[in-house]
Parts: structure tokens; sequence; C-alpha cells
């Protein structure tokens, strides 16, 4: 390639990362379930072959299960978690006035367990917070996602826009260079998808277990050579409800299975 | 007694064909992996999988570390009686566990 | 083939070290070379000195894998599966994983068909062996090769 085409080809990649317009129509929305093989959806379509669902069953045993100083379990408020949680994780990440920030899933579950059940918050990432998540989010699966709404999280969807945006690490590249230019082409024989978060937490089958969005964003920001942020940190955060106002009317379907 | 997964058809005629599928929760650590500290992380597999319907064996599997983490199965037997399954996962470190399905036949 | 192959100890001494080198510490291991002869030794396990004839037994894989950390496989076995003519058992084996047995699975006429499915770890791209051990104590197979990539984004050991 000339020089000139180079420079040419490298300007045109520098804009694509800035442009709004980056953002998909609706009828070219796909999950990243229909990126997978006949053989991973096989996997997700069947509750008694999904694995995921194995981190339901837990989750469902330690909503029932009384915890911490207060003794109680999350059933003792919140009565018949299949029921209650109906419509609860498409509307997340969701605003909590006391911090006056969004938080996500996990994190809600953490606050609710110091606030109400005086236990300790669970270590991100653990068996026990995932198997939690698992539950309360199977039981929205189906349902439109609605995240973002709410006008007073407009700044932090704007600022996980931002994120999605900008370039980073030594590979110098942006969450929207491969996600919004460039699915559906491949990276080392995997497909590339439009990142909609609809099927977060997900069994992947490169970690041989259920995983949160925020553990994948952390692998993907490794991935081109960043720092990545802590679990729980604000910038992934905001990132997941940027991406999750992003999917908007697209249909959760967690616990999804993935490669 | 961690989870498992089981399908199997509530009812069946008799002489049908039936499959069951069975997913139990383990890691499966292969003894092969290092840790960044360069430990070699032991070894934890399910060893073998027995399936016995009306209290006779009808299926039973080795497993290898080669088997997948959160093991499934799925096996075909051909309904004869009413009666109940029992499903049995032994593995390393005094591994056990057990689960059992139902079955009407008619 | 090598003189003198390096052992187990010394390669994954060598490979340690130079993950450590590397620029993303890695968890999981390259296998060691597992060698054909490996292979036929634990079929030949399994199979004593009989012949094992290519045929009757279907192995169905997906050529190209999304993930080889979780393959799923189903192996079949054309058999009447009546009282006199039945599939004894069913025996997985690979070239490249760091042992070469995967699973067997012991069936009867009682199971109406011989199909078996479970998921599998495949290392590297490699070749799948199944063979079936029939009523009449012979045995067939087949056998896949199988294409695996890593996947594109290794993690931070947590």
């Amino acid at each position: 390639m000339s020089p000139f085409r180079a420079i040419a080809a490298a300007a045109l990649l520098a804009a694509a990362a800035s442009l709004s317009a980056g953002e998909l129509p609706q009828e070219q929305r796909r999950s990243g379930y229909s990126f997978m093989g006949p053989d991973s959806r096989a996997m997700q379509d069947d509750d008694t072959s999904n694995p995921g669902m194995l981190f339901v069953l837990d989750g469902e045993a330690l909503w029932n299960k009384k915890t911490g100083h207060a003794e109680k379990a999350c059933a003792d408020c919140h009565g018949d978690g299949r029921e209650s949680m109906k419509g609860v994780a498409v509307r997340y990440p969701a605003f909590d006035k006391a911090l006056g920030r969004p938080v996500t899933i996990e994190q809600r579950i953490n606050l609710e367990r110091t606030r109400h059940q005086e236990a300790p918050p669970l270590a991100y990432e653990s068996r026990d917070l995932l198997a939690l998540a698992a539950f309360v989010v199977n039981q929205s699966r189906g349902m439109p996602i609605i995240a973002g709404d709410d006008p007073e999280l407009k700044p932090f969807v704007e600022k996980g826009r931002e994120l999605f945006m900008q370039r980073q690490g030594q590979l110098n590249l942006a969450c929207a260079n491969c996600h919004d230019a460039n699915w559906d082409k491949r990276l080392a024989g995997s497909p590339v998808t439009q990142a909609h978060p609809t099927g977060y937490p997900i069994y992947r089958l490169e970690w041989q277990s259920l995983g949160s969005l925020e553990r994948r964003l952390r692998s993907c920001i490794t991935g081109v050579r960043a720092q990545a942020y802590e679990y729980g940190a604000p910038e992934l955060v905001d990132l997941e409800l940027y991406l999750m106002s992003r999917a908007r009317g697209m249909k959760l379907e967690a616990p999804a299975v993935r490669p | 007694m961690p989870s498992a997964l089981i399908n199997v058809p509530p009812k069946a005629k008799r002489g049908d064909i039936i499959e069951i599928k069975t997913l139990m929760s383990h890691t499966m650590e292969s003894g092969f992996r290092r840790t960044s500290a360069g430990e070699l992380v032991p070894r934890d597999i399910i060893t073998s999988f027995t399936c016995r319907y009306n209290g006779t064996e009808i299926f039973r599997a080795d497993f290898f570390p080669a088997i997948a983490a959160n093991p499934f199965l799925s096996f075909f037997t051909v309904a004869k009686e009413s009666g109940k399954f029992e499903f049995e996962w032994i593995g390393d470190n005094g591994f056990a566990s057990t689960a059992s399905a139902s079955i009407r036949v008619e | 083939m090598h003189r003198n192959p390096p052992t187990r100890r010394t390669f994954l001494g060598l490979a340690g070290s130079a993950a450590v080198a590397g620029v993303v510490p890695i968890v999981t291991l390259r296998p060691s070379d597992a060698t054909p002869a490996m292979l036929a030794s634990a079929i030949r396990n399994v199979v004593g000195e009989a012949p094992v004839r290519a045929g009757k037994v279907k192995l169905e894989i997906p050529p190209l894998v999304e993930n080889g950390n979780t393959v799923p496989m189903t192996v079949s076995v054309a058999s009447p599966m009546t009282a006199n003519e039945y599939v004894k058992s069913i025996h997985v084996f690979n070239e490249k994983n760091p042992q070469p047995n995967m699973g067997n699975f012991y069936i009867g006429p009682w199971a109406g068909r011989a199909q078996i499915s479970t998921r599998i770890r495949l290392a590297d791209t490699q070749k799948v062996v199944a063979i079936a051990r029939l009523s009449d104590d012979t045995f067939w197979s087949a056998s896949a090769d199988i294409i695996v990539t890593l996947a594109a984004c290794t993690e931070e050991v947590n």
C-alpha cells in the first residue's frame, strides 16, 4: 500500500472513532447470540444444558438463605424472587439516590446486604455474587431492555459513551473501532459482535464459568493493552450503563452462553 | 449438594427410547494449569458417573480431565416401567453427589 | 521425534519462564507434547491386540470450534441395540492434549440407541478418535480433525 493510501486509511479509522453516527440503527442491531455457531446456541437454548442455569439455581438458594447480623434472607423483604424481580434487571444500571450515581445489579445486591441485611458485601466475581446476580437477572429474561431512561442518568450515559469512543491502550483502539465499525468481521477466528450486553452475566466458554460484564470489559481493555479499571470503578459502571442503553429495546437473554 | 440440572421426560410410553440429559456443577480442574506464580493447580475432577433405573445400572461413564467444566452428559434408555432414575457423580477429594428424577411409563 | 524428549518438568519450567517474560501472565499452559504414540498406547489399553476397523461410528464435533475449553461432541454407533447385537462401550481419545483419554461410556441393549453427547476440552488443533466395542467384541472407529484457535484476548490473572 502506498504511503499516501496508508495515511488516508489511518485518518479514516481515526475519524471513524469520533463519529456519533457510529450508533447502530435499530434494524441492524443483533444480539451476540446471532454471531454464535449452532452448537453454542443450542447450549444456551436449553435450560437443562445451559451451565449458566446452574448458577441461577445456586442464586435461588442464596435468595432464600438468612444471612448477616439482621438474620434476613432476600426473600424476607422481597418475597418470591421469581415474581418480585421481574422487570428489575432491564432497567439496570439504575440510579441510586444515596450515592448519587448509577449502580449495577451486583452493586445493588451488595448495597442491600450492607444496608438491610447487615452483612458484608460479597467480593466481585465471587461465586455467590454471580449466582445471586444470575438469579435476579434471569427473572427478566425475554423482556426488552429499558436502561438509561431515567433523566438523572443522562450525564453518566454520556460519560459511558465517551469511554466507548475513546482510544486507549498500546493498540490505541476504541471500543467503537471494532464494535461499531467492524462488527461481523473476525478477530483471530472469532466474530466481532456489536457488544450488546443482552446476556449478562454470561457463561463464557473461555472462562468455563459464569462472569459479569465488568469481567468481560476488563478482559477487552487488557486486550488492547490498556490498564483495566478495578471492579466496581465508576468508569466500568458508566460504560455498562451506556452499553445497556445502546441496547435499548433488545430482549434480555441472561444467562447467555458465549464463546 | 452442588447444583445439578436433570432432563428426563416426566412420562413416556412403554418401549419408547428416551433421552436423559444431566448437567453437574463442577470446575473439573484439569491438573495441568499453573498459577501466575508457577505453581501447579492440583487436579480435582469428577471421575465417574452412574445412572440407575429402578436400581439397575443402565449407564456408566469414566471422566478424564479432558471433560469440560460443569460436565454435561446425554444418553438414551428404553422406557420400560414407571419409577426412578438415580444419578451419582464421584470424583477426586471425596466428591460425591446424587440426584434423581421420576418417570411414569404407560 | 526428539532424540531426548524434554521432561515434563523441563518443558513446563521453560514455558513458565516464557510466560513471565511475555506481556500477559498466562494461567492455562500449552500442553507438553502428547505424541501419536501415547494415543496409540491408550487405544491399545482398551482394545488389546484386536483390530480396529473404521465404520459404524459417527463422531460429530464442529470442525472449527468456538472455544477449545468447551467443545460439544456427540458419538453415535449404528447398531440395532437388540439383546444379540448391541454396543457395549464407547471410548474417546485425542492426539495432543496432555492425556490421550477423554471419556469411556458403558451402555447395553437396554439403551435403545447407542449415542452419547458431552463437552470436551481440546488444547490444540488435533485429531479426535472414537472407538466403539460391540457385543461380539469387535472394535469400530471414527476420527475427526478439529481446528482449535485461542481466544482473541487473554485476561490478566485475577
